[in-house]
């Protein structure tokens, strides 16, 4: 699915990355704490959270996340968004809750950058 | 107290450094966390290096970083790229860590209220940075500070001899 195609499955609002709307996304990982995202989440994956300070767009580009949707209509300062923008990371929100957008993506096809923690740990 | 993970010699001393550099990091504050790890990365990224090692020696960077921001006064990052591995050092002025092995172990942490709103505090840092570094060592002396050392292989047949 293209990052657009998420936008509007989402109906959600970018506020960063306008230009990368074409960004293709196969898997994605959702959690609202940025030690799990570290521990798990792999490169190239959306991430799905609802914290907004700027250590999410940190994390995002350490482990290259390919953008990031701020669930339940939570919107980042702009302190934030500079960052993200410095970083050229996509950064969207929508109302949906954490459950129903990883449910609207799972149906689209969209899968866990893992399924299960004891799968292996990420690596790459 | 030290713990160790790879090989407990210090055989990467007599390398030549390609490239060295140090990169200062204010304790006790978020203001710039994360700061010298995009900095890294983005050396890193322009060097000849696969995105894997780029990724590993970013993420081992980070969690340091983010570490000496919760918990220690000052510190630096260190980082030596040669052409066999990408080496980091985080070394800090501060507490310290009392027990080591229990720092170690996945789910403890010490960290505040103001760490946890972060994101951070899960107690899974020194976890990560071991899992994902090739050789790993950690020191630390009560009341004055800790370093770790990490190193992430390049050439995936380097076994540090
Ligand atoms: N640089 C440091 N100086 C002092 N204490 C530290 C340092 N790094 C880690 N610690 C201690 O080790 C614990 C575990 O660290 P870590 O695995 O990174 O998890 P977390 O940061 O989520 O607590 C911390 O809660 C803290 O008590
Ligand atoms: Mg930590």
């Amino acid at each position: 699915m293209t990052l657009r195609e998420i936008k509007e499955l989402l109906d959600a609002e970018v506020l960063v990355g306008h230009d990368q709307l074409d960004k293709e996304i196969k898997t994605a990982f959702g959690a609202d704490l940025m030690s799990d995202v570290l521990a798990f989440a792999k490169a190239g994956s959306l991430l799905l959270t609802g914290l907004t300070n700027p250590q999410v767009i940190r994390t995002s580009d350490v482990l290259d996340i390919a953008a990031i949707i701020m669930v339940r209509g939570k919107r980042p300062s702009p302190e934030t968004l500079r960052l993200a923008e410095e970083l050229l990371i996509p950064v969207l929100t929508t109302k949906y809750i954490l459950f129903e957008t990883a449910g609207k993506l799972y149906a689209k096809g969209i899968v866990g950058c893992m399924e299960r923690v004891d799968d292996e740990r990420a690596f790459t | 107290m030290a713990a160790w993970k790879g090989l407990t010699t210090n055989v990467l001393s007599h390398e030549p450094a390609i490239y060295e550099n140090s990169f200062p990091v204010e304790g006790g504050t978020y203001e710039n966390a994360g700061h010298v790890s995009s900095q890294i990365k983005a050396l890193l990224k322009g060097m000849k290096i696969s995105k894997e090692v780029v990724r590993r020696a970013a993420l081992v960077t980070y969690e340091s970083e983010i570490n000496i921001c919760s918990y220690a006064r000052s510190g630096k990052i260190v980082l030596q790229v040669t052409p066999e591995h990408v080496t980091i050092e985080a070394i800090d002025e501060g507490q310290g860590i009392v027990d080591i092995e229990l720092a170690m172990q996945e789910g403890y942490s010490t960290a505040t209220d103001r760490i946890r709103e972060m994101g951070f505090g899960a107690g899974m840092g020194l976890c990560n940075i071991k899992n994902f570094s090739d050789f790993f060592r950690i020191t630390s002396e009560i009341g004055k500070g800790t370093h770790l050392k990490m190193v992430i292989r390049i050439d995936k047949d380097f076994d540090g001899i």
